[in-house]
């Protein structure tokens, strides 16, 4: 089984958001790496790009697909983790930790509609069949 | 649920991620397809390939038959030899491409793509009217692939000295039967390497053997990125019906003599060179990071212009690299368009990787 620490809150679309102070970081879960297999490119945001709640906003390739990464916030992008330009595979080795993909602001007034670990978990199940 | 192969159970027990090929549950990868990839560029690994159709022709009418329905020419074989080659339809499109070996002078053995079984069975049975030539599918029979420069090290300890030498005796494209066990020096990964063709029931053992002999299980996924860098064509991405073995950088596996060989598709093949060839196959190197896929546009002078047929990620080269199928005017380098925008891109004629060394030289 892929791991959904409880920690952190979910999309739909796979990516995780974790919430320190104000600052939001996104990375990918470990169950759409696991799907994705060996990633060997991204392509983040520019930083102090402002993006749109469900905006694409960055791609992870593994060699065999291509999957687009949706901001889960309206926000200004303060650090991107420049270390997967080189090493995309931090992404498969450590999904929840050095292979986190960017850093972001919200702007005032927009929470994100996020889910806890419960019930992306539930999501993945019901995906599976 | 598909169709397994006796390894099925091998493969769930080395934590494969299994997924539908042609209607066969098949092994993509078993942790990670990459590290498959260098295995096998650097050490040795082996692929279950029993999904590959394979047919037994038997016959005083064999060689006849093949003749016409062989784009190459079975006349240059002798017992023990294989010939790559195309199946052509009568407008020279390409129904399957293939490896026939000679086993005996009216005994020839057919090796054909999963995914073309119906139709290519279909077209060989068509074909073949006369009472005395017999065809026989071998569902009895599973097929492994060996491959990677350290494989003739390794079966050292698998075969006594007899059969081993018979083995690393073989030449490439030659094969030898040992009991049951047929052997032949052949693959689909640009490496050194065997492909056995033995009964089911003794598959697993053999699997098994081969495992402890510390070569390493790869699965699909690793096949299609060593096939892509050796610069092998893969049916049904990179040539189809819809075009020639000429427009597919298979000019070479066209046998044109002696003239009189009427095989199918000839005379569309000699009326698109008299006409000359408007489309060719090439080898593309992404020159930013990046992955190339299957049916991305490729742009010469501001136009579209071509398709990319086979597009993906090279580990060895660390780039991304992709056949393409172009006009035959296109320069040393091209665009390829990616999420809408436009990327360079170098032309090669491939392979990508020789021997597990870079073999990007420029088309000039």
């Amino acid at each position: 089984m892929n791991s959904v620490p409880k920690k952190l809150q979910y999309s739909k679309t796979h990516e995780w958001v974790r919430k320190d102070d104000d600052i939001l970081t996104v990375g990918i879960t470990d169950h759409a790496q696991t799907m994705l297999g060996d990633l060997v490119y991204v392509e983040l945001p520019e930083p102090e790009s402002s993006l749109e709640s469900g905006q694409e906003c960055a791609v992870v390739e593994s060699v065999k697909a291509a999957a687009d990464i949706y901001s889960p916030v309206s926000g200004e992008v303060i650090e991107i983790n420049e270390a997967l330009f080189e090493t995309p595979q931090l992404i498969n080795d450590d999904p929840y930790g050095k292979g986190w993909l960017f850093r972001v602001r919200p702007y005032e007034n927009d929470s994100p509609h996020l889910l806890n670990s419960e019930q992306y978990s539930k999501q993945v199940a019901s995906e599976a069949h | 649920m598909g169709k397994k192969t006796a390894l099925y159970a091998s493969h769930l027990a080395a934590n494969a991620k299994i997924v539908d090929f042609a209607g066969w549950e098949m092994p993509l990868h078993y942790g990670s397809q990459v590290q498959e990839h260098h295995q096998v560029r650097q050490d040795a690994g082996v692929f279950d390939v029993s999904h590959m159709t394979i047919v037994d022709m038997t016959g005083q009418t064999v060689p006849a038959f093949l003749r016409q329905v062989l784009a190459n020419n079975i006349d240059v074989l002798t017992p023990g030899k294989a010939l790559y080659t195309c199946m052509l339809n009568e407008q020279g499109g390409v129904i399957d491409d293939l490896i026939v070996y000679k086993m005996d002078d009216n005994f020839y053995r057919l090796v054909v793509n999963s995914a073309t079984r119906d139709k290519d069975l279909a077209w060989l049975n068509a074909h073949a009217k006369e009472d005395s030539l017999k065809l026989a599918e071998r569902t009895d029979l599973a097929m492994l692939a060996i491959q990677g420069p350290k494989v003739r090290h390794k079966l050292a300890t698998l075969f006594d000295p007899t059969p081993l030498q018979a083995i690393l005796d073989l030449k490439s494209f030659h094969a030898v039967t040992l009991g049951s066990l047929f052997i032949a020096r052949t693959g689909y990964t640009g490496e050194d390497g065997f492909e056995i063709i033995l009964p089911i029931a003794e598959a697993p053992a053999l699997w098994e053997k081969l495992v402890a002999a510390n070569i390493q299980p790869c699965g699909l996924g690793a096949r299609d990125t060593l096939r892509l860098e050796a610069g092998l064509n893969l049916y049904g991405a990179d040539m189809d019906e819809a075009v020639t073995p000429l427009e597919s950088n298979l000019g070479w596996t066209v046998a044109w003599e002696p003239k009189e060989r009427a095989f199918i598709g000839r005379e569309a093949l000699e009326k698109q060179q008299q006409a000359g060839l408007k489309r060719r196959l090439v080898g593309l190197v992404l020159l930013e990071q990046g992955v190339l896929r299957n049916h991305q546009k490729v742009i010469i002078e501001g136009m579209s212009a071509g398709e990319i047929t086979s597009g993906s990620f090279s580990p060895t080269l660390n780039k991304g690299i992709a056949l393409a199928r172009v006009p035959v005017t296109i320069g040393a380098q091209c665009l390829v368009e990616i999420r809408g925008k436009q990327y360079p891109a170098q032309v090669i004629k491939p392979p990508f990787v020789r021997q597990g060394k870079n073999n990007t030289v420029a088309i000039a």
